[in-house]
């Protein structure tokens, strides 16, 4: 343990990686519930057909939440690579000198 | 269908024939616990990522979606959305500071500031819970599927399994269990993607022109959500057991600590989440491509479950050869799932329980390397056991009950553990034994179990998964009995968890 700023800096940065985190994962689960509620609820609305009868409502959605899902894990690295990683290499370059 | 004998056992037999000779080489290398449980730390991110999706894609996953998909349309998607979004989660939450903080298993991270003991004992039970569930699906799922495709009686079709799957673990560990995994998550993405590259070239390379040709030959319902989700609240109970299950889920967890670094990990979950995703979007390719080209009447014809339709989908389009290949897949997949989770119930035997509980943490080496090998013959014996036991039983909702504790006992302790510095032992055993014990009497006393299983009237709980119940009360018990006993040294302990686990165990 060194320094006290050291400390707060490093408690700041695990605050904004938690709330980066939990934000991503409630953004999934609406995502998905959304679709449920859909299925369960609207199963007219879902079944809807669309593109002159060849596709409904919910296979399109149901294919979005499956599209998503990667696409939220590349939002969260691209953010940890760029955002997280450098100040935590930073905080972990403080904590090792002298 | 024709029996696929000869090309499925040639191909078969030359997938056992590679993976064994990996695990030669592979037990060559395991000489510490380290690598006999961890492949040493060793794997990249994209070797990782493909030995996630070999561990999580199951021949249920594979022949019961495009067999869902096939005999009901819509509905199956409904599943295969449901099994992708746990991962996401993995990402977000759990993947990094797990690898930061942990060895071999997940108690590791619960029980890093906790009182070591009764913490290693609740999580190695629920580990052992949900690793006995899953193995039990599993190897009754392989004994039904490989006589159906192989002509092999169900006994033994379950030895060989477990036979074959006892090998690789037994001598190469964790790094043959990666291999095959890689290998079989290889060969599963290959032969799904051809097989619904073959299906879309008889449809002008276009998905909606088969959605089509299935709505003119079973009605526009086969794109409309039809008899699964009957009741919104099961739906909904569902959706969370799979979603926070799959975060909790002991065999995938310990994947994490294969990799170097945290960094690693995050990436790997990232290309499993891709790899996944791609292939349940393929799979519903093949369930409407079964449906239009074998026909739903020849599918339930020959299993009444659906599970067939795949394989029947490759004999129409690429003939013996192509069904061979693909029922060789399916067998390869069940070997790389049932390794996963024996190394996963090994680990918690060995290391949770031997190393921690009744050595207190001092052991040696080569005496937790033999504990593990002695656990690993044990959990194979167990699987074919059970998997003779429960033949000709349904054990569908098993898996479900699998994810349900997985979701209840081991994923709300293992989050607060790292997010929640008033978290404490009495807290996490409390969660997690409630966990535990509310999943398996809720689903006692649900339809599946109490009316269909057990013949009653009625079933005492309406809801076939008990997720929407248990997982908000394993968060509240942890939470009240926390608050009620407060623990200054587990307090005290959060500031040098935290540190390592974001820093990383070198800071």
């Amino acid at each position: 343990m060194l320094v006290t700023d050291d400390t707060v800096e490093l408690a700041r940065v695990i605050r904004r990686r938690w709330r980066v985190g939990l934000a991503l994962t409630a953004v999934m689960m609406i995502a998905y519930f959304g679709f449920i509620l859909l299925v369960a609820f609207g199963k007219d609305t879902a079944g809807t057909l669309l593109a002159d009868g060849r596709i409904s409502v919910g296979i399109v959605l149901g294919a979005c939440v499956i599209v998503v899902a990667p696409l939220l894990t590349m939002v969260y690295a691209r953010w940890a690579n760029r955002r997280h990683d450098p100040a935590i290499a930073a905080l972990r370059a403080k904590s090792e000198a002298p | 269908m024709s029996e696929p004998s000869g090309v499925a056992v040639a191909w078969f037999l030359g997938f056992v024939l590679v993976t064994l000779g990996i695990t030669y080489w592979a037990a060559r290398k395991t000489r510490s616990t380290r690598e006999y449980f961890a492949a040493g730390g060793s794997i990249s991110a994209l070797q990782n990522g493909f030995a996630l999706a070999g561990d999580y894609m199951s021949a249920a996953s594979f022949l019961g979606i495009a067999g869902l998909v096939a005999t009901s349309g819509f509905d199956g998607l409904i599943y295969s959305v449901g099994w992708l979004v746990g991962w996401p989660v993995i990402t977000f939450l759990i993947a990094e500071p797990l690898r930061n903080l942990g060895k071999y298993t997940f108690a590791d991270v619960v029980a890093y500031r906790l009182r070591q003991r009764p913490v290693r004992i609740a999580a190695a039970a629920s580990t052992l819970t949900v690793v006995t569930f899953y193995l039990i699906a599993q190897m009754v799922g392989a004994g039904s599927l490989i006589k159906l495709m192989f002509g092999l009686s169900y006994n033994v079709a379950l030895v060989i399994v477990g036979g074959v799957m006892l090998i690789y673990v037994l001598f190469g560990g964790m790094i043959a269990t990666t291999w095959v995994q890689i290998i079989k998550a290889i060969l599963l993405l290959l032969g799904a993607t051809l097989l619904a590259v073959l299906v879309l070239a008889k449809f002008d390379m276009n998905p909606l022109t088969l959605f089509a040709a299935a709505r003119d030959q079973y009605g526009a319902g086969v794109m409309a959500p039809g008899k699964l989700v009957a009741n919104p609240l099961e739906a909904i109970s569902l959706g969370i057991a799979l979603m926070f299950g799959c975060a909790g889920l002991p065999h995938i967890l310990m994947r994490f600590y294969t990799v170097p670094d945290a960094k690693t990990a995050r990436r790997s979950v990232a290309y499993a989440t891709s790899l996944i995703g791609l292939f349940y979007l393929v799979t519903f390719i093949l369930g409407f491509g079964a449906s239009v080209l074998v026909g739903r009447k020849v599918i339930t014809a020959i299993d009444p479950g659906g599970n067939m339709a795949a394989p029947l989908l490759a004999e129409v389009l690429g003939g013996t050869g192509f069904l061979g290949f693909i029922a060789a897949v399916a067998f390869a997949t069940i070997l790389a799932v049932v390794a996963g989770l024996t190394l996963s119930g090994a680990a918690a035997l060995a290391h949770d329980l031997w190393g921690h509980v009744v050595r207190d943490g001092k052991i040696e080496e080569a005496e937790q390397l033999k504990v593990a090998r002695v656990a690993t013959v044990g959990l194979a014996v167990l699987a074919i056991g059970l998997g003779m036991l429960f033949h000709g039983q349904n054990v569908a909702f098993m898996v479900g009950l699998a994810f349900s504790i997985a979701a209840s006992a081991n994923f709300p302790a293992l989050l607060l553990s790292m997010l929640w510095r008033r978290f404490t032992t009495r807290g996490a055993v409390a969660s997690m034994v409630t966990g535990t014990a509310s999943s398996l009497i809720l689903i006692t006393l649900s339809p599946t179990v109490w009316k269909d299983l057990l013949g009653n009237a009625e079933a005492i709980v309406p809801l076939k998964n008990p997720g929407i119940i248990t997982v908000p009360l394993a968060f509240i018990v942890a939470i009240v009995v926390s608050l009620l006993s407060p623990e200054p040294d587990a307090a005290t302990g959060f500031d040098a968890a935290q540190r390592r686990m974001h820093l990383g165990p070198e800071a």
